[in-house]
């Protein structure tokens, strides 16, 4: 890394379809512009390592998702998030729309990240609390902890939380 | 005529600037991609990344919502 090289570092806690994109849009994109990125992924961000992504949406408690339908757009109230399989709904739903609108999907950032050498790092806390095997997670990967991460964070120039 | 080109019409951010950096892989130095594309974020967005990666972009227009840009690999 040269000295005037800037590099981006990003803490990625949540795991939902949703918020899975922020991070690995924002990753691919400045790796793509020359940034060496690093992410580490702990608490419910930890699945997105995971070979297997079952990547779901859920409106409740977020009166902001609204779904276009019809020219209009659609709320759910959040006892109707509790029906079963309405959450699965949802998630079907936005992967049309992400489909339908050319929006990538986490998998293809996923490897995108990979192809261009994100250094991805998984939470060991994390991986024992949740009881999550590294043969579960996509090769590459690295472990650590937090001071592995603040070492990384000193480092960059930016550095966010999502 | 661009030695390369790349149709990222349908796609939307960041693709256009992931295909892209891809494709200029296979670009020689001093070398030209032609990259069309309908995401209107796409407009600020190659100029960012050419800014950042010293790249040049030589021209970008726009014709029924098509976008056309023309990147010349520098770095």
């Amino acid at each position: 890394m040269s000295a005037e090289e800037k590099s981006m570092s990003i803490i990625v806690t949540k795991g939902s379809l949703d918020w899975a994109y922020p991070p690995f849009i924002l990753a691919t994109t400045a790796a793509a512009m020359g940034l060496p990125v690093t992410l580490f992924f702990t608490f419910y961000g930890l699945p997105l390592l995971l070979k297997d992504l079952k990547l779901q949406v859920t409106a409740a408690g977020n009166p902001a998702m609204k779904m276009p339908m019809g020219g209009m757009h659609m709320g759910l109230p959040n006892i109707v998030t509790a029906i079963p399989g309405v959450d699965a709904a949802c998630s079907v739903m936005m992967k049309n729309l992400i489909k339908k609108k050319g929006v990538a999907s986490i998998e293809e950032l996923r490897e995108m990240a990979v192809e261009a050498e994100v250094r991805m790092i998984a939470c060991q806390m994390t991986m024992d609390l949740f009881e999550y095997d590294k043969e579960d997670m996509i090769d590459g990967i690295d472990i650590g902890g937090a001071a592995t991460y603040i070492e990384c964070a000193t480092q960059a120039d930016i550095n966010l939380f999502i | 005529m661009a030695d390369a080109t790349l149709d990222a019409k349908g796609l939307n951010c960041p693709l256009p600037i992931l295909k892209a950096r891809k494709a200029l892989k296979d670009v020689a130095d001093g070398g030209t991609l032609e990259i069309l594309a309908t995401d209107p974020g796409a407009v600020a967005d190659f100029e960012a990344f050419c800014r950042q990666t010293g790249n040049e972009l030589l021209e970008h227009s726009e014709d029924g919502g098509t976008y056309r840009f023309l990147i010349k690999k520098v770095a």
